[in-house]
């Protein structure tokens, strides 16, 4: 399991702003390690946000995006004291669920 | 048949993730519609047009209406490029980033729905100075925007 993702979510009016740094090497595929062997690609692929049963963002990621991902973005109707839901599915069928309040 | 893999066999059509997890119970079918599954070819392609026709669109319009933000013109280290994108296109349902020199353009496609704001901000990888394009899905239209950043220093490892 990777390690645990650090998310903010913070209500100013009707608006939350989310921020999650999440954890993970993002692997391209293009590297090669010191033996001249590619290192295979090993990146996020899948991402959902949910605040309640609601999906609020829902990505899908190339291994374009860098080490340990940063994501921020708004949506409306949160409350402090929600919850909000981070998933995410890499390209090994690995996943990881995070969540936090909203403050 | 049991409906939830009549949905999940509408969803997909196939064996994509999402599916399989709605047919073992661990996404409820409405998350399944939403994380979309992972649209391989998208992701495979080294051109505009290529990744246009991936992605089920027509051509693009250049917006004006589309805009970078915290993004920088010079990117020390192409490992970790800071970009934020704001679409006041109205409708607005999804924006991709794509890296017009990247080995395969896409970066990402983030699915906006309705109440979330249109603008977000994530880091890529920049395997050397390119324009980076903001792909906006707006009432099933395709709108466009591009910005160069230099990169003193690739990020793709090659």
């Amino acid at each position: 399991m990777a390690d645990p993702m650090k998310i903010r979510a913070n209500a100013t009016g009707d608006s939350t702003e989310v921020k999650v740094l999440m954890s993970h090497e993002m692997e391209t595929g293009q590297r090669k390690d010191s033996q001249g062997k590619t290192i295979p690609a090993w990146f996020i692929q899948n991402v959902t946000v949910t605040h309640g049963d609601k999906v609020v963002l829902a990505a899908q990621w190339g291994p374009a995006i860098a080490k340990n991902p940063f994501l921020s973005f708004k949506f409306k109707g949160g409350a402090k004291g929600d919850k909000v839901k981070i998933t995410w599915t890499d390209n090994h069928n690995d996943t990881r669920t995070d969540e936090v309040v909203i403050a | 048949m049991d409906s939830r893999r009549r949905q999940a066999l509408k969803s997909g059509g196939g064996l994509t993730l999402a599916t399989l997890l709605v047919a073992a119970g661990w996404l409820k079918p409405g998350d399944a519609a939403a994380a979309d599954a992972w649209n391989k070819s998208a992701f495979e392609t080294k051109s505009l047009d290529d990744t246009m026709k991936a992605l089920g669109g027509g051509t693009p319009a250049t917006s004006k209406d589309i805009a970078f933000f915290s993004t920088p013109d010079i990117a020390e280290n192409g490992a970790v490029v800071p970009i934020g994108i704001t679409s006041s296109v109205p409708k607005t349902e999804s924006i991709a980033i794509l890296v017009e020199k990247n080995p395969n353009m896409l970066a990402a496609v983030f699915d906006i729905p309705a109440g979330t704001e249109p603008s977000l901000s994530t880091r890529i990888k920049m395997g050397q100075t390119s324009n980076v394009v903001a792909l906006v899905k707006a009432d099933g239209k395709y709108y466009v925007a591009s910005k160069e950043i230099k990169v003193t220093l690739g990020g793709c490892g090659g």
